[in-house]
């Protein structure tokens, strides 16, 4: 069986992220880029089902500008087999790369994809689903346990309120949350081995997906700023304050 | 232009956030209908009904919907879309979970998490974990939309007179079946709807400490939350996760405990009304957005504090 893994990149987590003074969008130009978190779990998870011997390949795919085979070759250097970029300089969007996704299963055929539940760019939390309802596979989400068994798999799932057990048979879409596995450190040795792995290159119009985007951009703008309080010297002050200024207790 | 809003609930009872996201809907348009769909939810039914200005509830009462199932529910609604120009659910676990898929298969790129109304065809959503706030405008023909509820006011849950219809359902898919939840059992309001939140950080040490915390959460009605940082200590579950990757929340009054106030954290509980913090550290970021701060060893404070507001 094969395992799809996409990956994007998106701005390093720990980069503080600044607004363009345009209000054209967020500052990219000299930012540290990384592979989105919730994709690296991804990666850890597919490799973790090939290391158990229940996967024979583990492929992971980038949509994006050309700098995304660094995301691929992160994902290589973690173990992944190789790598497919499909190449395009516009901002593309959840439906888009869902309808990329598809094209590339359809001439794959993985038996299970895994992405992470949502990029911490746009924070959209759609491509799984979409991907997994243009496929008409089963879905599971937001997932913090996965168990593969007889070409079915169990997953838990974190949600409002607790956790929920449900099991689908495969093929089928997993999306993946932060407290399912912890994922590994790519070794000097592996990142040089990286270099030499297989990473094809193609764009959307090879695949014959439209791009176009729905939704236009407006303004981006920095949130409202919260002005720093008081400090406060006691107890005693703070229930005060609470009572009879801000009238909340 | 008329707008499905799909209601959220657990089979008995109609959850807060459809309310909120009512309120969305009300600021784009005024012909309004309320979908519930689960099992033996005819009650749920009636209490939608009770919101005012509403045209229909229709219910779709039915095995395949008892657990929301995406890919059960996704169909249903699918099957109603060509009635409405809007769609809307609460952004929770469940409507992130089947609305991208009614999205794809109408076509339509999806607004998540929308903070504001500009207009029919323009909100407002966070991203960047609210590290920015982005205007987008829909060039689709219909619009796909989670409400991130703590943004909207809930509407009125009384005094509403909706008709209430029947719907017929689209049948199990047979794609993921349910096994079973594990639910927190808990006395205190939920962390996304309560007045005051008490959340604990790594300052905390131990899980067994947040029983300081849940004293003074008993005491204020409030409900108890945590850093990331906590949970990934193994200190509490992950339900009591506030923040990027957790709960947003934005109370009347949030108290962070041993919390430094990590951008993750800031992000989910920043749009709280009052900020307290407690920290033993001065520099700690938390006191950068807290309107009451107080530097001192949190295992002084606390159970100073519990004994002050009884």
């Amino acid at each position: 069986m094969k395992i799809l893994v996409p990956v994007k990149r998106v701005i390093d987590y720990n980069v503080k992220v600044r607004v363009k003074p345009d209000n054209s969008g967020v500052e990219l130009a000299n930012v540290k880029m990384a592979m989105n978190p919730f994709d690296e779990i991804a990666v850890e998870q597919a490799l973790r089902i090939k290391e158990a011997s229940q996967a024979d390949e583990v492929i992971a795919i980038s949509v994006g500008v050309q700098e995304s085979q660094d995301t691929i070759r992160t994902a290589l250097a973690m173990g992944a087999d190789r790598g497919i970029l499909v190449k395009t300089e516009q901002d593309i969007e959840p439906l888009s790369v869902a309808k990329i996704l598809k094209s590339i299963i359809e001439k794959e055929n993985p038996g299970l994809v895994i992405l992470g539940k949502q990029a911490i760019d746009d924070d959209c939390n759609q491509t799984g689903q979409m991907l997994s309802a243009l496929l008409d596979w089963p879905q599971s989400t937001f997932v913090s346990n996965l168990e593969l068994k007889d070409k079915k798999i169990l997953s838990v799932r974190e949600v409002d309120g607790g956790l929920e057990h449900i099991q689908c048979s495969l093929p089928a879409i997993v999306t993946v949350d932060l407290r399912l596995n912890e994922p590994r450190y790519a070794s000097l040795p592996n990142i040089m081995k990286a270099k030499r792995k297989p990473l094809e290159e193609l764009t959307p119009d090879d695949l014959g997906v439209e791009t176009k985007k729905r939704l236009e951009v407006v303004k981006v703008e920095d949130p409202p700023s919260r002005e720093a309080g008081v400090i406060l010297g006691s107890v005693d002050e703070l229930v005060d304050k609470l009572k009879n200024e801000a009238k909340v207790i | 232009m008329s707008i499905l809003v799909i209601a959220e609930h657990d089979n008995s009872n109609l959850s807060a956030a459809t309310l909120n996201a009512v309120t969305a809907a009300k600021q784009i348009g005024s012909n309004i209908d309320v979908l519930v769909l689960g099992k033996n939810c005819q009650e749920v039914g009636k209490q939608a009904g009770q919101i005012p200005n509403i045209n229909s509830i229709l219910v779709a009462d039915s095995e395949e919907y008892k657990n929301f199932i995406a890919e059960n529910v996704s169909s249903l609604i699918v099957s109603l879309a060509q009635n409405y120009t809007h769609l809307i659910a609460p952004s929770s676990t469940t409507g992130k979970n089947f609305m991208p898929r009614v999205a794809a298969l109408l076509n339509v790129m999806q607004i998540s998490d929308i903070i504001k109304v500009i207009d029919d065809a323009t909100f407002q959503r966070p991203i960047y974990a609210g590290n920015a706030l982005c205007t987008v405008k829909s060039s689709d023909t219909k619009k796909i939309i989670t409400v991130r509820s703590t943004a909207f006011e809930a509407c009125d849950d009384e005094g509403g007179n909706a008709e209430i219809k029947s719907i017929d359902c689209t049948g199990e898919t047979n794609k993921s079946h349910y096994i079973k939840s594990e639910l927190s059992s808990s006395e205190r309001p939920e962390l996304t709807s309560a007045k005051i939140v008490i959340s604990g950080g790594r300052g905390m040490q131990d899980g067994s400490n947040f029983e300081m915390l849940e004293k003074v959460a008993d005491k204020l009605g409030a409900a108890v939350g945590a850093s990331r940082a906590a949970v990934d200590a193994g200190f509490v579950p992950n339900d009591y996760q506030v923040g990027q990757t957790g709960k947003v929340v934005a109370p009347e009054l949030y108290i962070a405990v041993g919390i430094s106030g990590a951008i993750q954290h800031l992000a989910g509980m920043k749009d709280s009304k009052v900020i307290v913090a407690i920290n033993k550290d001065e520099d700690a970021p938390i006191f950068q957005v807290a309107d009451y701060g107080i530097v001192t060893d949190l295992f002084d404070a606390i159970p100073e504090l519990d004994a002050k507001i009884g």
